[in-house]
């Protein structure tokens, strides 16, 4: 089940290569249907995923040979944490799809970059092999660099260019550590099964933890190096800013703990601190720059930053409670963050051709699109944080984790909520209720009528809806895998809850 | 009754609310229909669990218990007692009011957001685990910011984000204080952490979740006490409500006085009370303080105003603040039980009482409002009763009723409070009473004002009651004069209940 996600995106990116250029037209139909059928495949692993107690937690392992002289395997399979982010990824394809319904110029070199970064990231959550992750994770970078500066809009080439070149050192970074773990470890192999058994000497850690973490990190918008994500979400086409919010950063967050965090635990405890200060002044940074922000796309982009810094600040928690919200923070975030671009980039910015909130504060929109009003109403109410959305849980699962750990952190991290809030709702105040007019366009605000929001647009928002409203009422679906992955004595990351340094 | 009918209650106005915005929104007369009929149902219901409720047994019943989140301790946890079924009532009495007063102004998205509130109100009122609770709490910010802001000027829009900005961050407030609870604890039912505080356990507890610091306790009860009185409100945390109750439309208004001021005297019956007994009785001084200040304070600036909207929203925060008195007197005292027992029943009976009333008085200004083409100025009227005769007889009652005049509603609970808080607090409760006197100045003022002295030439023809608004306003005005003869009809919904909830 877990591969043929791989295979169906594979199959979907050849067909669309294969399509002669005058049904370019059906470029987009054929991903979409990659994309169900991939996400179909995800469901179906997640629904056969066995928590019975006793029962190994990483499932449905696949082993094929490589590059067997040296060690390399097709390792594949997931535990819970991999299921559920290979679910995001699936909702994010379709809806990231459904969101460029309207894409016109080059659709089949569209949809295949669009696909193979879908693949890349597939492929990154369920290898078990540190190099075919590497491998996985390299294929999602080039295709980001081609959408963006094909296809984007404000300064393309800059974002595409910067967010490009931050990834690649991340990915250097990364390359370093794999090179050092394989040269250490006692067997030439990069199996992380085989490796997680293994205690690298304590020098190695000290340094390659944070050479990893911060490799990763790069990624997973951790402060100082988190600028290439504001330029890069805003510089992107919707369906990519999307895919960078919704999936892409969470491939940094994703690898800081499957790889970083799970090898080098006596790195962890060295720098775990360190770690938790950057989280905490990330998510609080990101909030103040986003309430000071007059572009909409900045504001989404920079809470983008304030929301991954609950996820690191999370992950170092090393406690259940910290844990598990950060997991579940990841896919809250990718499907909030997605449904929040997806309004400032295609229902707004394809409409009014302006991301100036002062501009489209005039523009009288809750009655000239409803849709897109009521949408982002939804989308801020979950991205604040309120109870009865994803976000809820897994922010106070981080809160009160974080609470066990790091007691004084909790007063920045609450204001960090706080500003959160504040943000949120003065973007949505002054974009869609703003004070000054009572929703009638004034004379020089005047403006065409707009095309009316379209049927894969409100599609791919109830879906994303959904997603936020059910994960928020029923969370336990996903906390359950997500726990069973941590709490599991079997499990590769059961001693980042039982304190790491023991 | 079957074992989910609180869930089914939830589910009526949020399936109501579905309905609602599914439909065209030209078809304006299906819309109101479907609302009408959802607020119906739900009050069927209601009354059907009111009947079924074992009264002589009292105590929580229709419970519903489950697993919702078992990583964070957070159940799936409804029941109600005496105290919740009459919140309920008076919720599924005061939406169709509201809804029918809205008439030909309905939307559909005012219609569905109506709907929402109410779910979110029958929630709050029935969910026992602090984290289900909240979930309805908060929710109900989002239909009612935007209905508020259905006022259409510039003031309501900003009322309403003062509104939201203030509730939430009393919100936050709470939220924090039961972290700290669950941190030390791991527990967010409410009935759970109730009898532990009950056996004394519960502030040791916390200070040794806290490494023995003792403050903690303090802290954790500052915040829920913020984000309760933020939300009833309390002065000085009651900025927010002139500007909301003014702005909104009149329905809208009777809906924020009426129900959702509730939420945060029930938060304080429900949450602060149990949890922290001994502590209120520590902090004593401090507690009455606020009720009395409140309410002295509320009389007087009604008396201050000319806009008949203002008058009567500071007027609602003077009434319930008769409502904390009684309440804070009794948690705060060990006095003969007889008197807090009548003291609890007149605040239960208050908080009923405020809700009808003051949501037919809002109705009413919105009647005014709709002829004098948007004036609402206490002096831009007068001599109304020569010309609108029922519109005079009618809203006197519900002003008189307001006033506190025996035989209608509003008398008995005032009473009960005053009789039972005299006798633990009676300092407070003297000083309290000059709250009495002003009401009564400021409520005679307006009626003087508004129906007495010479008519003014324009208002010359203005327009008496339509028949279709004398029947709008019929059933609460008798009911002011049922439950003024009768309280008991009321009183012995919740009087087990209220023997419990003494502390």
């Amino acid at each position: 089940m877990l591969t043929a996600t791989l295979l169906s995106t594979f199959l979907g990116i050849a067909l669309i290569c294969l399509l002669p250029s005058r049904f370019g037209g059906a470029a987009k139909w054929i991903a979409l249907l990659s994309a169900l059928t991939g996400f179909g495949f995800a469901v179906a692993a997640f629904q056969g995923y066995d928590m019975r107690p006793g029962v190994y937690p990483i499932q449905s392992i696949i082993n094929l040979p490589w590059v067997e002289k040296i060690g390399i395997g097709f390792i594949t399979g997931a535990d819970g944490i991999s299921l559920i982010l290979l679910l995001l990824t699936g909702i994010i394809a379709i809806t990231g799809i459904l969101f460029s319904w309207n894409v016109t110029h080059q659709p089949r070199a569209f949809f295949a970059l669009f696909l193979t970064i879908i693949f890349g990231v597939y492929g990154v959550f369920q290898s078990l092999d540190l190099f075919l992750l590497f491998v996985f994770y390299e294929i999602v970078i080039i295709p980001k660099y081609f959408l963006i500066s094909i296809w984007g809009s404000t300064n393309r080439e800059y974002g595409a260019m910067k967010l490009t070149i931050y990834s690649v050192a991340g990915s250097a970074l990364i390359l370093l550590g794999l090179l050092g773990i394989y040269v250490l470890a006692p067997e030439a192999t990069f199996n992380l099964l085989s490796l997680a058994k293994y205690k690298f000497p304590v020098a190695f850690q000290l340094w390659a933890f944070p050479v990893m973490f911060l490799g990763f990190g790069i990624l997973g918008g951790l402060w100082p190096f988190h600028t290439w994500a504001p330029t890069g979400h805003v510089a992107a086409p919707t369906a990519v800013s999307m895919l960078l919010a919704g999936v892409v950063m969470k491939l940094g967050s994703y690898g800081a703990l499957r790889v970083a965090m799970t090898l080098f635990p006596l790195g962890l405890d060295y720098w775990r601190m360190p770690v938790a200060i950057l989280a905490t002044v990330g998510l609080l940074y990101g909030a103040l720059v986003a309430l000071a922000q007059r572009d909409l796309k900045f504001v989404v982009g920079y809470s983008s930053i304030n929301h991954m810094g609950f996820v690191m600040l999370g992950l170092v928690t090393l406690n259940t409670l910290g844990l598990s919200g950060a997991v579940l923070q990841m896919f809250s975030h990718g499907i909030i963050g997605g449904l929040l671009f997806a309004v400032v980039g295609r229902m707004l910015y394809d409409r009014t051709h302006t991301r100036d909130i002062s501009q489209l504060g005039g523009m009288g929109l809750t009655k000239a699109l409803p849709f897109a009003a009521l949408t982002f109403t939804v989308a801020s109410a979950a991205s604040m944080g309120l109870p009865g959305f994803s976000g809820f849980i897994a922010e106070i699962s981080i809160l009160l984790g974080t609470w066990k750990a790091f007691p004084v952190l909790l007063i920045f991290t609450m204001l960090g909520v706080v500003i959160t809030v504040a943000f949120t709702l003065r973007a949505l105040q002054r974009t869609f209720f703003p004070a000054h007019n009572a929703d009638a366009p004034t004379a020089e605000t005047a403006h065409e009528p707009f095309d009316p929001i379209t049927l894969p647009e409100r599609l791919g928002a109830l879906i994303l809806m959904t997603a936020t409203v059910g994960v928020g009422l029923f969370p336990k679906i996903l906390l359950d895998p997500i726990l069973r992955s941590f709490e599991s004595p079997q499990s590769l990351m059961h001693h980042l809850i039982q304190g790491v340094a023991k | 009754m079957s074992n989910s009918s609180l869930t089914l209650l939830t589910l009526i106005p949020l399936v109501g609310a579905l309905w609602a915005a599914l439909l065209p929104s030209q078809r304006i007369g299906h819309i109101r229909t479907a609302g009408l009929f959802t607020t119906l149902a739900a009050l069927g219901l209601v009354l059907s669990l009111a009947f079924h409720y074992d009264r002589a047994a009292g105590g929580l019943q229709f419970v519903e218990q489950r697993d919702w989140i078992p990583s964070l301790h957070i159940q799936y946890f409804l029941a109600a007692d005496g105290l919740s079924l009459m919140l309920l009532l008076l919720t599924s009495l005061v939406t169709p009011f509201a809804l029918l007063a809205l008439g030909a102004r309905s939307t559909k998205l005012s219609v569905s957001l109506i709907l929402l509130l109410q779910a979110t109100l029958f929630g709050t009122f029935t969910a026992l685990n602090f984290i289900h609770w909240f979930l309805y709490y908060e929710l109900s910010l989002i239909p009612a910011f935007l209905l508020i802001r259905m006022g259409g000027s510039a003031k309501a829009t900003a009322a309403a984000t003062q509104f939201f900005i203030y509730t939430i961050f009393g919100g936050f407030a709470m939220l924090l204080g039961f972290l700290a609870i669950h941190h030390a604890t791991g527990m967010f039912n409410l009935i759970d952490l109730a009898a532990l505080a009950h056996k004394g356990k519960l502030g040791n507890i916390l200070a040794a979740g806290f490494g023995g610091y003792s403050r903690i306790n303090l802290l954790v009860f500052g915040g829920i006490f913020l984000g309760l009185a933020v939300k009833v409100p309390v002065v000085p945390f009651h900025t927010w409500l002139p500007d909301a109750y003014t702005e909104s439309p009149a329905p809208v208004s009777m809906l924020l006085t009426g129900l959702l001021s509730k939420m945060g005297v029930y938060g304080f019956l429900r949450l602060l009370m149990p949890l922290f007994p001994g502590l209120m009785r520590h902090l004593q001084t401090p507690l009455l303080a606020f009720a009395v200040v409140t309410i002295v304070f509320a009389a007087f600036a009604a008396l201050a105003q000319t806009d008949l909207k203002r008058i009567v929203a500071y007027s609602s925060i003077n009434h319930l603040g008769y409502c904390l008195l009684g309440l804070f007197a009794v948690a705060t005292t060990f006095g003969p039980g007889n008197d807090r027992a009548a003291a609890m029943n007149g605040v239960l009976l208050q908080i009923f009482n405020h809700g009808l009333t003051a949501a037919t008085i809002f109705c009413f200004i919105g009647f005014i409002e709709t002829r004098s083409g948007g004036l609402r100025g206490l002096n831009d009227f007068g001599g109304l009763r020569t010309v609108a005769p029922v519109l005079t007889g009618l809203m006197g009652i519900s002003l008189f009723s307001s006033l506190g005049l025996p035989g209608l509603n509003g008398f008995v609970g005032e009473f009960l409070i005053f009789k039972g808080s005299f006798a633990l607090v009676p300092g407070a409760t003297a000083l309290a009473a000059i709250g009495l006197f002003v009401t009564a100045v400021f409520l005679l003022t307006l009626i003087q004002r508004v129906f007495n002295g010479p008519l003014p030439e324009r208002w010359a023809a203005f327009p008496d009651l339509t028949t279709g608004e004398r029947f709008l306003v019929a059933p609460a005005i008798a009911l002011m004069f049922v439950l003024g003869i009768c309280p008991q009809l009321l009183i012995t919904l919740f009087n087990q209940t209220v023997l419990k909830l003494l502390p």
